[in-house]
Order: structure tokens, then sequence, then C-alpha cells
């Protein structure tokens, strides 16, 4: 099962002491079913929001969001996410348990949930690891054991909000190759949050780069790569310069030799 | 793993040791001092508590003090628990109750027995009063305390799997408050006993460690005041021991969210 989603004209204001903070102004997108979507952009650029809307967590101050076509609030949307805090795992329930918890909540009979559950842990894994609690597990390992558990459940979109951040970079790089291939499995529309262009244009179907102060949309950027990426290849490089030049990281090139 | 049995008996064996050095040094003091029977040895307090462990008195008065540390702490559970939740989910029931807690918490439980026994009567209803007063507030005071401790992130993560608002309170808030909720539960006994002791002795119930303390002293009976007290501290390292710790192991050690009392 995959959902499509549209964002159409979502601005999200909030109040502080000092007057109110536009976090988000006018952004509208879409994401195809089964699309994977990356949205990079510096901190204060709004992105995390936009995924906390997505979620339901918060909502838009103006604009609306639909997802698999309904709009969101009304209807009971499913969606998966994954945070970057490892933290997000119940730390009172093992690898396993944890990701029943999404079946449980829609009443899946115990047998069956624990099944559906076991075949999302060897999906990312862990199988070895199924009856863990997650403080023995390492970082990268409970970012798995979050993954598993937000799709546990089929819901129709993944949102993943930078979840590897905190990673060190050898584990982030065959977390990224697991984000692939899991997507490659299930087929799932993904939405994932970034301040990583390298991570951004090795997942993505398309990169949405945002603008800070006020959070805006400053371009949408297919990525036209093959898949499986390989990082090292020379589109790989050119699209990745192209993408930090939109980002406004990197001056147009000119006398910046190749890195 | 044998690591830490061998760092376990170790603390073992030192333990023992202290109670030794202990009983040894309060030995030296009963043979120095003038009168064995205000200071009995303690061949003549285990004499005591063999005597009242043979002729049933130990085993009755303690039972009767155990059920109303049991039942004043049930009821005070009953009641502290929800209301403790339902502080820590809802501004409202936060700002409506806990200036009436914080008030009260700090009043002794003892300092209520006069106008207990003067409103229910010298006996048991009393005793068993002051033991919820004394097992209410530190409970109600840590759920309170363990619910707000428990991460927004679990909250979210629950919902946005479809938790609905039972299932987020018994599958996420109580799980997560329960580091609280035993600390809470540890001291709340702790002041249960502190409560009936003084309970029996003031509120006069029929039977109770209180009462015989109580009733001792009446004939300058040193050695069985101090025989109970002997009783009072093994039950209190009982129940840390086996059901505290236990619990504990079983719980949240397991799930690392307890500091480590180890170091």
């Amino acid at each position: 099962m995959a959902d499509g989603i549209e964002v159409r004209g979502v601005t999200f204001e909030y109040s502080t002491g000092l007057g109110s903070v536009l976090a988000v102004k006018d952004a509208s997108f879409t994401v195809a079913p089964s699309e994977f979507l990356c949205i990079v952009g510096p901190s204060g650029c709004g992105k995390t929001t936009i995924l906390n809307m997505l979620a339901g967590f918060l909502a838009p101050t103006r604009g609306e969001i639909l997802i698999g076509g309904k709009p969101l609030g009304k209807a009971k949307t499913d969606r998966g996410v994954v945070f970057q805090d490892f933290a997000q795992l119940f730390p009172w329930r093992t690898a396993l348990a944890n990701v029943e918890f999404g079946l449980e909540m829609r009443g899946v009979g115990k047998a069956e949930r624990r099944a559906t559950a076991m075949e999302y842990i060897r999906l990312v894994g862990l199988e070895k690891f199924s009856s863990t609690y997650p403080h023995q597990l390492s970082g990268g390992m409970q970012q798995r054991v979050a993954i598993a558990r937000a799709l546990a459940y089929n819901p129709g979109v993944l949102l993943m909000d930078e979840p590897f951040a905190a990673l060190d970079a050898m584990t982030r790089d065959d977390m990224q190759g697991l984000v692939a291939s899991v997507w490659a499995a299930t087929k799932k529309t993904i939405v994932y949050i970034t301040h990583n262009v390298a991570e951004a244009v090795y997942l993505g179907d398309k990169v949405i780069v945002m603008a800070a102060h006020p959070g805006t949309i400053r371009q949408e950027i297919r990525i036209p790569l093959a898949r499986p990426r390989d990082p090292l290849s020379d589109e790989f490089i050119a699209t990745q310069r192209h993408l930090l030049t939109v980002l406004g990281a990197r001056k147009p090139p000119a006398r910046a030799a190749a890195e | 793993m044998s690591r830490t049995r061998r760092i376990r008996s170790a603390g073992l064996i030192r333990g023992v040791l202290a109670v030794l050095i202990c009983l040894a040094l309060w030995e030296m003091f009963a043979r120095t001092s003038r009168s064995t029977s205000l200071t009995p040895p303690l061949e003549l307090i285990g004499q005591t508590l063999a005597g009242m462990l043979v002729d049933g008195t130990l085993l009755i008065n303690t039972l009767h003090t155990l059920g109303r540390v049991l039942l004043g702490f049930c009821i005070a559970a009953l009641i502290a628990v929800p209301l403790g939740i339902l502080m820590g989910r809802s501004r409202f029931a936060e700002r409506f109750f806990l200036p009436v807690v914080s008030v009260l918490l700090p009043i002794p439980s003892l300092a209520w027995v006069p106008l207990f026994t003067l409103w229910f009567g010298i006996g048991n209803t009393a005793t068993i009063c002051v033991v919820v007063y004394a097992a209410f507030f530190p409970l109600i005071y840590n759920v309170w305390a363990g619910v707000r401790s428990v991460l927004p992130i679990w909250t979210r993560a629950a919902t946005v799997m479809g938790a609905g608002r039972w299932a987020l309170w018994r599958k996420v808030v109580w799980p997560a408050s329960l580091p609280y909720v035993i600390a809470g539960t540890r001291l709340s006994v702790g002041r249960a006993w502190i409560g009936v002791i003084g309970g029996e002795m003031l509120a006069s119930p029929t039977f109770g460690l209180g009462q015989i303390i109580f009733n001792a002293k009446e004939f300058l009976n040193a050695s069985v005041m101090l025989s109970v007290l002997v009783v009072i501290g093994l039950i209190g390292v009982i129940t840390e021991r086996f059901i505290f710790n236990a619990l504990e192991e079983a719980t949240i050690r397991k799930w690392g969210m307890a500091a480590s009392a180890r170091r």
C-alpha cells in the first residue's frame, strides 16, 4: 500500500513572546505513490515543521494537506514516522514487541502480529536481536528497529526526520543502503528530511531544496540517476554539486576544483 | 555474569561484617553498663525473641502490623495512583490538587494521631488512617512526577501508530512512569511503617508491634523493645531485597531505565 501526498499552499506560523514567526511560508508540492522525496535545507528552514504537519503533530495555519486523496485530520490516515532521536523506541519493550505495537493498536491477534513483526525485523536484518531491549542495541540498530516499527502496520506513507543524523559516518552509509533496499522491497511513499546533500542525492527520486527565514521551497529537483546509485560516479557528484549550488552553500562553479 | 555474582557476594560479605561489628559494639556496651535489664546483652535479646516466637505473641502482633501497612498502603495507592496520573496529564487537575498535596505532604503523619483518635476513637481505624495518610503523599507526588517525565516522543510515536487514549495510558504512560512509581512506592511503604508503629503506640489498637514496644516500656523491659526493633529491621530488609529489588530487576533495570545502583 502506498498513498500519494498533496501539499497545497501550506503555511505554518507560531507566536512567541516577541511576535509571530513564519516557520513555513506557502509550501506546495506533491509526492506520487511509491515516490521517494527528500527535503533538504539548512536548520531553521522549516523542514521538520513540514514533516510534523504531514505526521499530524501540527496543523497548518493556512493551506491543506491530502494523503491518499483525503484531507489530513478528517479521515484516519496511516503514517509511519521515524524520528531522529534514538529514544523513540519504548525501552520497556523488546525490539520485536516495539515492532508489534502498531499491529497491537489495530487489534491484530498475537500470533499474526508476532509473525508480521518478525518479517520486518528480518527486513532490517535484526532477527538475532528480536528479543533484545533497546538499551542493549547500538544507535544504528535502534534506528533499524524504528524503521521496522514504522513499517510493520503497513502505512501508506513513511515519514523520516533525519533518522541517521546522530550516527557515525560509516553506520550512516550502511543505513542509507538499508533504506534504499527497504524502499525497493516495500514500495512505500517516503518523505525523508535531511540536511545532508549526499544523502538526498543517494536516496531521492526528487529533492526539495528549502531556504530559511521564512521557510520556503526554493526549488524542486528530479534526480535522474539509475539505482543502485554510486556515490563516487561523476553524475552523482555533478548532481550533488548542482544541489549545493541551489542551496547556496557553494558559489557557482568557476574556480572551485573538483572535490 | 560471574563477575556480577562475585561483586554481589563481596557486597554481601561486607554487609554481614558491618552488622557483626555493630553487634559486637553493642555487646561491649551492654556488658560494661550498670544495668543489663536496661541495656540487655545479645544473649538476653535472643532469649526474649525466642520466647516471643514460641508463645506466638510475635506472630500475631507482626501480622496485625503488616496487615495495617498493607491495607493502608493499598487504600492510599488506590487513590494516589489514578489521581497522580490525572495530575500529570491534565493541567486543570494539576492546578487544583497540587497546592493541597504540597501543603499536606510535609505534615508528619503522627501529628494527625490525636485528631484521628478524636474522630474515629482509639483503635484500629485511627491507626489505619495514619498509615493511609503516611503512604499517600510520597506516592501521589512520585506518580505525578513520573507521568510528567514521560518523553513526548513516546506519546507521539504511539499516537501516530494509532494508540487511542486508553492504550496510550496503559501501554505507554504507565510503563514509562514506572521508575518514579517504584521509587514512590518504596518511600511510601517506608512512611507507612513509621505511621503504623507510631499509630499503634498512640492510638492503641489491640495487637501490633508498636503496642508491644509501648507496653514493654511500662515494665522497663528493654529486651522486648529491642527484640521488636530487630524484627522490624528484618522485615524492612526482606521487603527491600525480595520485593523492591526483585520488582526493579524485573522491570526498570531490565529495561535500562533505572540509574544503576552499582558503579
